[in-house]
């Protein structure tokens, strides 16, 4: 029978088959953890006495509760003891148990889906689990990746599976091409808006086509990224050319390469496979998106007249969202910090300065992308505009660390979620890609990127021998 | 209680700025905090603070997988939320924690927005809501490992626990 990129992985890893009384046990190979929904699981394991059981395939990092200033004198200023407390815990933790962990010292650490696959430790095929639900990144590479609750954490810790029944398949095509300036984020955006925030509830949605086909692993990665805001549990995209490029040459990439790349190549879709459920969209018709409403699926084109009232975000039908005042500018998340982002957002501002009403904060998605912008000399850019160039980690995208707004401003935000309070009380978050952010910056309004493009001064692209010159290098933390 | 909002996420049910702790105690008190401000909201009356059973608008819980939703719930008092859906990963941590995520149709749905305040019963062993005022009952879908697991009190650690030889051979041929 013609099976789907989902069935393959699915099937690969049935420890024992699920029946009408009892969900599949499925194997997980690569576990990710971080400070918030790790330290009651290991409680639990602790208080049974229980051990984990694979320790090498289980990674860590810290980035939710993590600072992204240092103080004059080296330390930094957490938000509050607690989030110390729990930042020390999982590193601790993973000491005890000897897991890989990159904490402070580590020039890896990074935003949990933005670390995985820089590493090479997120490969096309895997189970991959995080108790974080924006684990649906990791799908960009072919992977089955959710997330899960801290109950499930334990049980991942303890015996690497878990128990699930094997969800509904969705399949998302998107053909032809994208304009020129609607990028990875419109297209998401785009499609929770067709397919509802519930939607995909109880899918996992596989994305298809050449929209897909054309797009880099960073652009993939927001697409996966962005999957649960459609209620789904996953996404996926087939592994290419495209994939293994991206791989090779990775610290955590496989020492058999050229085999694990003959498996990965297999396992795209069969012709001809079925799906419980599929949506069409045409790339030509979607425009750079915002929303303007509390859920991601309350988006419209950037040029479009606002759908409906909005109490909240202070929204009114029938008014264009184009000019509406903004506060803040935050470029970061696992949705949008990688280092193509930082590039868009630098040839947009390049020679420019951030309006005087705006403060502009961007946070790169790991200490990687940090040192590739710096080493393009992107930073300088940023500097010069005014924009405030922190260290890395979720930052304003869930304001744990303190990052936050003041009420009732208005954030144009490159992160995943704009629900009420998300960015801070009472704060009112609009979703855009990073180039609508960056032109939205300089005007002090949302503002469509389209007019400062076709401007573009070529910056320097950093190579990867130019990475290894600053300590980053192969194969050091293979398993 | 009735909270009558669709699409409910778990930024509502307990913002993240309280994620920080790292134990699972006393979060009821956080449990919609930033609706709680407002002290006239039905969640500050003694009504709610005795109520056991959360009727929410459509597509309950969606948002982030933390778990710490379902102990807030339950740590205010509430043993069981219904609606119409309710998002993959609150589902599954509610089930883990014995919440229980009941999905029931429309119209028996429609009848208890419209009724807030009015004793009803769920019998798990039944799958089904009892609606005394209007002497119906609607059933619903669960799990049925889960029910198993709730009604005999089996952890499913445990069950995972005894696949242990399946596991190793599995990793044996595969990893
Ligand atoms: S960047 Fe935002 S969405 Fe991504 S892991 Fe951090 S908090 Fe979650």
């Amino acid at each position: 029978m013609a099976r789907s990129l989902f069935d393959k992985v699915w099937d690969a890893h049935v420890v024992r088959g699920e029946t009408r009384e009892r969900p599949a046990v499925l194997y997980i190979d690569l576990h990710l953890i971080h400070e918030v929904t790790t330290p009651q699981a290991c409680a639990v394991l602790k208080a049974r006495g229980l051990k984990i059981r694979r320790p090498d395939l289980t990674l860590a990092t810290i980035d939710h509760s993590t600072p992204t200033k240092i103080n004059a004198d080296g330390t930094r200023p957490y938000v509050t003891e607690q989030a110390q407390e729990q930042v020390e815990l999982l590193l601790a933790n993973a000491e005890e148990h000897g897991i890989q962990a990159h904490g402070w010292d580590s020039p890896y650490r990074g935003i949990v889906h933005v670390m995985g696959p820089e590493l090479g430790a997120t490969q096309p095929g895997q189970t991959i689990v995080c108790g974080d639900s924006h684990t649906a990144t990791h799908g960009a590479f072919g992977a089955l990746a959710f997330g899960i609750g801290t109950t499930q954490v334990g049980h991942v810790l303890a015996t690497q599976c878990i128990l699930m029944r094997k969800p509904k398949s969705m399949c998302v095509h998107v053909d032809g091409e994208l304009a020129d300036g609607v990028s990875a984020k419109d297209v998401i955006l785009a499609i929770i808006t067709e397919v509802g925030v519930g939607g995909g509830t109880g899918h996992v949605i596989e994305y298809r086509g050449p929209c897909f086909e054309n797009m880099t692993m960073s652009e993939r990665m927001t697409v996966c990224n962005m999957s649960i805001e459609a209620g789904a549990r996953a996404g996926m995209i087939a592994p290419d050319a495209t994939t293994v490029a991206y791989l090779k040459g990775r610290e955590m990439a496989p020492v058999d390469f050229d085999t694990a790349t003959e498996q990965w190549l297999s396992l795209a879709s069969d012709p001809g496979c079925s799906y419980d459920k599929e949506v069409r969209l045409k790339a030509e018709d979607i425009k750079p998106m915002v929303t303007y409403g509390t859920h991601p699926g309350m988006a419209m084109p950037i040029d479009g007249l606002i759908p409906e009232d909005n109490a909240y975000m202070d929204m009114q039908a029938g008014t264009a969202i184009a000019g509406t005042k903004v506060d803040t500018v935050f470029i970061g998340s696992c949705t949008n910090s990688r280092i193509e982002d930082f590039r868009v957002a630098a040839k947009i501002l390049d020679g420019k300065s951030v309006a005087k009403s705006v403060t502009a904060v961007f946070v790169p998605g790991s200490e990687r992308v940090k040192a590739e912008v710096e080493l393009e000399g992107l930073h300088e850019v940023f500097l010069a505009a005014g924009v405030q160039w922190r260290e890395p980690g979720c930052s304003m995208c869930i304001g744990m660390n303190g990052d936050i707004g003041k009420p009732g401003e208005l954030i144009v935000s490159t992160s995943n979620r704009n629900f009420e309070g998300r960015q801070g009380p009472g704060v009112r978050t609009v979703l855009a890609s990073p180039a609508t952010a960056a032109a939205s910056a300089i005007t002090g309004v949302i503002t469509d990127a389209k007019k400062y493009q076709g401007h573009y001064h070529e910056f320097r692209t950093f190579q990867n021998t130019d990475l290894q010159d600053i300590g980053f290098g192969g194969g050091k933390h293979r398993h | 209680m009735v909270l009558e909002a669709e699409n409910i996420d778990t930024d509502q049910i307990i913002p993240a700025r309280f994620l920080t702790t790292t134990s699972r105690e006393g979060l009821g008190e956080l449990l919609f905090h930033d609706w709680r401000t407002d002290k006239d909201h039905m969640l500050n009356t003694d009504a709610a603070k005795t109520a056991q059973i959360l009727v929410a608008g459509h597509n309950f819980g969606c948002g982030s997988s933390r778990e710490h939703a379902p102990w807030a719930l339950m740590d205010y008092g509430f043993r069981a939320v219904i609606s119409t859906q309710i998002a993959d990963i609150f589902h599954a941590n509610a089930l883990k924690n014995g919440f229980l995520p009941i999905i029931i149709e429309a119209a028996a749905h429609q009848w208890l927005l419209d009724h807030p305040g009015t004793e009803i019963s769920i019998d798990l062993e039944a799958c089904a809501v009892h609606l005394p005022k209007n002497g119906g009952t609607y059933p619903f879908k669960i799990d049925p490992f889960s029910r198993h697991c709730l009604l005999q009190g089996q952890d499913e650690l445990d069950y995972l626990l005894e696949q242990g030889e399946a596991v190793t051979q599995y990793e044996k041929q595969n990893v």
